[in-house]
């Protein structure tokens, strides 16, 4: 019989499900980025090196690589914080800032830059507070790197915790009955454990970052040189009609993005493959 | 180091997990917490660990009240039933761990560490896996390390919770005959939490047989298998059939069956159940003058050198599981379905309603 010679497999639907995939991601990513590499092809070596190197742009993939890099640090340590309180504690309420640190996610990104600009300018909510301490968040990097932080919130937070559930607390009595203080086992049993996750989350909120445009238009204020992101010159460049100027300077960022999260991606395979 | 506990009470929320529990575990013995789970066992173990806080009680190693001591503190060496290694380290390392987390002008050197964990490895017969992560070991390797790395901080007291649990049976008694030869080398005062009577009666100097949080009987496994304190006591380590009979005067009448109950002499006449174990039960192939009682072979199983019989007697309710070499069973020529009868050789009689761990003994 001609179908007798496939193997039947337990879980069928591995031609179908991975033909889809292939067509699926090379429709949605694939296909886009071959275009914008198509694009920027077309532009002579010359002109590619010059809107690519304009000191304007140069300063800021400083800002965009450099604020995003702040912001998703500064989520690693208190997105892991969240994460340990959303699972080894029982509080009331618990499920309403559970279902807070997706808020980013949900809410429009210009929104989101609206209401921090708000807070945050000299006269705002918050911002009348700090400027007493000649704190500028509004119109400045920092402010960048408050709305950079705001959105890649999540991230952290949502690949940390499955494996903090996951955690035995054995493990940390065991570390604590040989005589370990609570320091040492955060340090030597715990972090360990969630090495590989906090990676993954700090990868994510990283590339989330790089990214972001709507939030932080907002609250840079845009100042040429100082508070540019770099989405922003793309966007400049593709309004004056200058595509390939912006299809050049979206490789790169493109390329480094990549880069970047290869790095991030070896040393999660490089400490999972030590965790196994 | 012996352990005593005094009064010591817990409970989470409205359930009662220690009820008022008051133990002496002596110097250098192996001591089974044996109970059903709920029991309270492992609770109490914690509550010894410095894992738990009881709410109420003291808890004292050699006479030094230790109830306040933090677990870090405390000296103690524990083993949990699912292994707790840690994952992200060699095996060398997972043992290692109790010497390295020392406060630096107390802490070994380099290779004094290294030559008290290969002796520990040595110990456990794993001293070729040291630089092997805990995933690359079998079940039984890796609690045998999980053991080696509780008894590198030289504990005074070593807590084991139902450290064979997770393994498979034959690997669960190889490693519990291992487990008793280890200690005879070692003697540190230990104590294991089980739910096996066979386990416990196998293993320990001493049982403790608990339930509801309460100690029903301690003894030496002898002890406590020959004669139970309670009915608990008596279902709970192994097989035991239930007769009800008419005591009185010293003895318990089973139908035209008396059995001496001279624990019941003080002519109280009343209901009450003999306990009889399986192989305490006579198979006849015929009637004989002291009144066996007449039963129908329902079901005939024969387990390696031994035949299971289940047997119903006349207007009973409850099957009457009896055991047999298969040598005898042969002799009498019993078939499935037919007839014998059956005599109980021994027996402890119970009045109903008789619960207290006083009574007997």
């Amino acid at each position: 019989m001609a179908f007798a010679r496939r193997q039947q497999s337990v879980i069928p639907g591995f031609g179908i499900t991975l033909g889809f995939t292939v067509f699926y991601l090379g429709f949605l990513l694939l296909i886009p980025i071959a275009g914008l590499l198509l694009y920027t092809a077309q532009m002579s070596w010359d002109d590619f090196w010059r809107a690519v190197s304009n000191r304007q742009v140069v300063a800021s993939y400083k800002l965009s690589f450099g604020a995003s890099f702040i912001a998703a640090l500064i989520n690693l340590v208190f997105g892991a914080i969240v994460a340990w309180v959303l699972v080894r504690y029982q509080f009331t309420g618990k499920r309403i800032v559970d279902a807070l640190v997706d808020l980013p996610f949900a809410m429009p990104t210009a929104v989101a830059g609206i209401a921090l600009v708000t807070l945050y300018a000299p006269t705002g909510w918050i911002g009348q507070y700090l400027d007493v301490f000649g704190i500028r968040i509004a119109y400045t990097q920092l402010g960048v790197v408050v709305a950079l932080t705001y959105i890649g919130l999540p991230f952290v937070v949502r690949t940390v915790q499955p494996v903090l559930e996951d955690l035995d607390k054995e493990v940390e009595e065991a570390s604590a009955i040989m005589g370990a203080n609570r320091l040492t086992t955060i340090r030597r049993v715990i972090l360990p454990a969630l090495l590989p996750a906090l990676l993954t989350g700090f990868a994510l909120a990283f590339a989330r970052a790089v990214g972001e445009y709507g939030s932080v238009i907002f609250i840079s204020g845009n100042l040429p040189f100082r508070t540019e992101i770099t989405p922003l010159l793309i966007v400049a460049k593709a309004e004056q009609y200058d595509y390939p100027g912006a299809a050049a300077i979206g490789t790169v960022m493109l390329l480094t993005a990549f880069v970047l999260l290869l790095i991030i991606n070896g040393l999660q395979w490089w400490t999972s493959r030590r965790y196994r | 180091m012996s352990i005593e506990i005094e009064n010591v009470n817990k409970r989470f929320g409205d359930f009662v997990a220690v009820d008022n529990v008051s133990l002496s575990l002596p110097d250098g013995q192996l001591t089974a917490l044996l109970g059903p789970s709920g029991s309270g066992k492992t609770t109490l173990l914690r509550i010894i660990a410095g894992l738990e806080n009881p709410d109420s009680g003291r808890i004292r190693f050699h006479g030094e009240d230790t109830t306040d001591v933090h677990v870090s503190d405390r000296g103690v060496g524990f083993v949990f039933q699912h292994y707790a290694l840690f994952k992200h380290m060699s095996v060398f390392d997972n043992v290692a761990y109790g010497l390295t987390v020392k406060p630096r002008r107390i802490r070994p050197d380099k290779a004094e560490i290294k030559r008290r964990v290969m002796k520990l490895l040595e110990l456990v017969q794993l001293d070729w896996t040291a630089h092997r992560l805990p995933s690359q070991l079998s079940g039984g390797q890796r609690q045998r390390i999980a053991l080696a790395r509780a008894l590198a901080v030289e504990p005074k007291v070593l807590l084991l919770d139902e450290p064979f649990g997770a393994l498979d049976a034959k690997v669960r008694a190889e490693l519990r005959r291992w487990l008793r030869r280890l200690h005879d080398e070692i003697h540190v005062t230990s104590v294991f939490v089980t739910h096996d009577q066979e386990e416990a009666l196998e293993v320990s100097d001493r049982v403790v047989v608990m339930n509801h949080g309460k100690v029903e009987q301690e003894g030496t496994p002898e002890e406590v298998y020959d004669h139970p304190a309670n009915p608990f006591v008596y279902k709970f380590l192994g097989n035991v059939n239930l007769f009800h009979a008419r005591v009185e005067n010293g003895h318990a009448r089973i139908g035209d069956l008396t059995l001496p109950a001279p624990e019941h002499g003080d002519a109280r006449s009343g209901k009450g159940y003999a306990y009889v174990r399986p192989h305490e039960i006579e198979i006849l192939a015929e009637q004989d003058a002291s009144g066996a009682l007449p039963a129908t072979i329902e079901l005939v199983s024969i387990v390696g050198p031994s035949v299971r019989l289940e047997l119903r007697i006349e207007n009973g309710d409850d099957l009457v599981h009896a055991e047999l070499p298969k040598a005898r069973f042969r002799e009498l020529g019993l078939a499935q379905g037919g007839q014998t009868w059956i005599k109980p050789l021994t027996s402890r009689v119970f009045l109903d309603g008789e619960t207290l761990p006083s009574a007997g003994v």
